[in-house]
């Protein structure tokens, strides 16, 4: 059992304040073109896909590609509307999924 | 006393003398070859005067110590700053995690011995490498952990750049980010301090290159289009993003001893330990920053 995800999220905001949300997900992101010392390719082994939803409602997704380095941080920016709790998923290759949450109180 | 103010007894005439661990002869002594040539001792006269001219030149005034993280880029810079942003902090968790887990025939967490890490553990790694009475030699972090879990977690000792050690090493290194570097310099230690700054000015590889030749003489510059920095140990372990994971200062001297084309020694050995003593007392004073992230 390993830390897998940092999440950096305001605990509280102003109803209408934009806050900004860092992610980190930890994960090798092999991109399937490297070759070991004996010449055999290193398969392919990246994060898919991520999405954050704000009580259910999806704010932001991305799609990744082996172009993205290991431990990939995605960071943007969404209005506080309610309080309530934003979930965050990857998915990857050989079944990778990771879902976090975490509460933010609006007020 | 002031190590750096000695005597030519550590010139650089001794710089290039291999390592002579374990040999029964005398060691290859080049000054007493350039002095018993008869006709040359003016020629060596001048030699010695514009080597030890050299030495005085190479060692970094204390005021102008810098750490590497100066001379990274902004973005590389916001990427130590905040904690969300460094991979590191997920070693340091898995740290935390591990150091309350139970492990060994003896079923203890370092956290039954050592209780809040926060307290027991906060300036450790700012005085290690620290001599061991037990060990009769200087020993560094990573042998401290692996000391404990045999001895008295009774479990066998966990791989060097294993994930488990690393993690260990970052977490209670991160106790002591902030501090100041503190090693020893007392009578103890001080043969482990020479042995690491004899090494640290050796000729190597088939570069022919010494740590001082970058590290102390040319910081600042460039090579191979990267800018040199100083080689201070106080971000250690740290993520490197060329190797897009966590380790310890170990792996990268083992990359600059690949780099000089010279044989690394292995990981553990006592050069290493002799190596991180040298570099901690030459960085002492200076700001602990580990977890810390490098290009």
């Amino acid at each position: 059992m390993s830390a897998r995800a940092l999440i950096n999220v305001p605990k509280s905001a102003r109803r209408g304040d934009v806050i900004e949300i860092k992610t980190l997900i930890s994960h090798v992101m092999e991109t399937g073109y490297r070759h070991s010392n004996t010449g055999e390719n290193i398969p392919r082994d990246i994060v898919t896909s991520f999405s954050c939803k704000y009580n259910g409602e999806e704010i932001f997704a991305a799609t990744l590609y082996p172009a993205i380095a290991a431990n990939p941080f995605m960071t943007f920016h969404t209005t506080a509307t309610e309080s309530g709790t934003l979930a965050f998923t990857w998915e990857g290759d050989n079944g990778f999924a990771v879902t976090e949450e975490v509460k933010i109180e609006v007020g | 006393m002031r190590w750096g103010d000695q005597a030519p007894a550590s010139s650089p005439a001794q710089a290039g003398d291999p390592v002579t661990t374990g040999l029964a002869s005398a060691p290859y002594n080049h000054r007493r070859r350039l002095l018993d040539a008869p006709l040359s001792r003016g020629i060596t006269a001048c030699v010695l005067v514009a080597l030890l001219s050299s030495l005085a030149r190479a060692e970094i005034p204390l005021a102008e110590r810098r750490s590497g993280y100066e001379q990274m880029s902004p973005a590389t810079k916001a990427m130590q700053d905040d904690d969300t942003s460094n991979p590191a902090t997920l070693s340091v968790l898995d740290g935390e995690a591990l150091w309350r887990r139970k492990a060994g025939d003896a079923n203890k967490a370092c956290a039954d011995c050592h209780g809040d890490a926060a307290a027991s553990m906060r300036g450790v790694a700012a005085r290690y490498p620290a001599f061991s009475s037990a060990q009769g030699r200087a020993i560094d972090i990573e042998q401290r952990i692996n000391l404990c879990r045999t001895e008295q977690q009774k479990a066998t000792p966990l791989a060097h750049e294993s994930r488990d050690l690393l993690a260990l090493t970052a977490y209670i290194g991160r106790q002591s980010r902030g501090m100041p570097i503190d090693v020893a310099a007392d009578e103890k230690t001080k043969p482990f301090i020479e042995s690491g700054r004899r090494l640290y000015a050796m000729r190597q590889g088939q570069l022919n290159l010494s740590c001082q030749n970058c590290h102390d003489d040319n910081w600042g510059q460039k090579l191979a289009g990267v800018p040199l920095v100083q080689g201070h140990p106080n971000g250690y372990p740290l993520y490197r993003l060329e190797w897009q994971s966590l380790g310890s200062l170990q792996r990268r001297l083992r990359n600059c001893l690949i780099g000089m084309r010279a044989e690394p020694y292995p990981y553990g050995a006592d050069e290493y330990v002799d190596l991180e003593l040298f570099l901690m007392w030459r960085a002492r004073g200076m700001t602990v920053e580990t977890p810390a992230v490098r290009p």
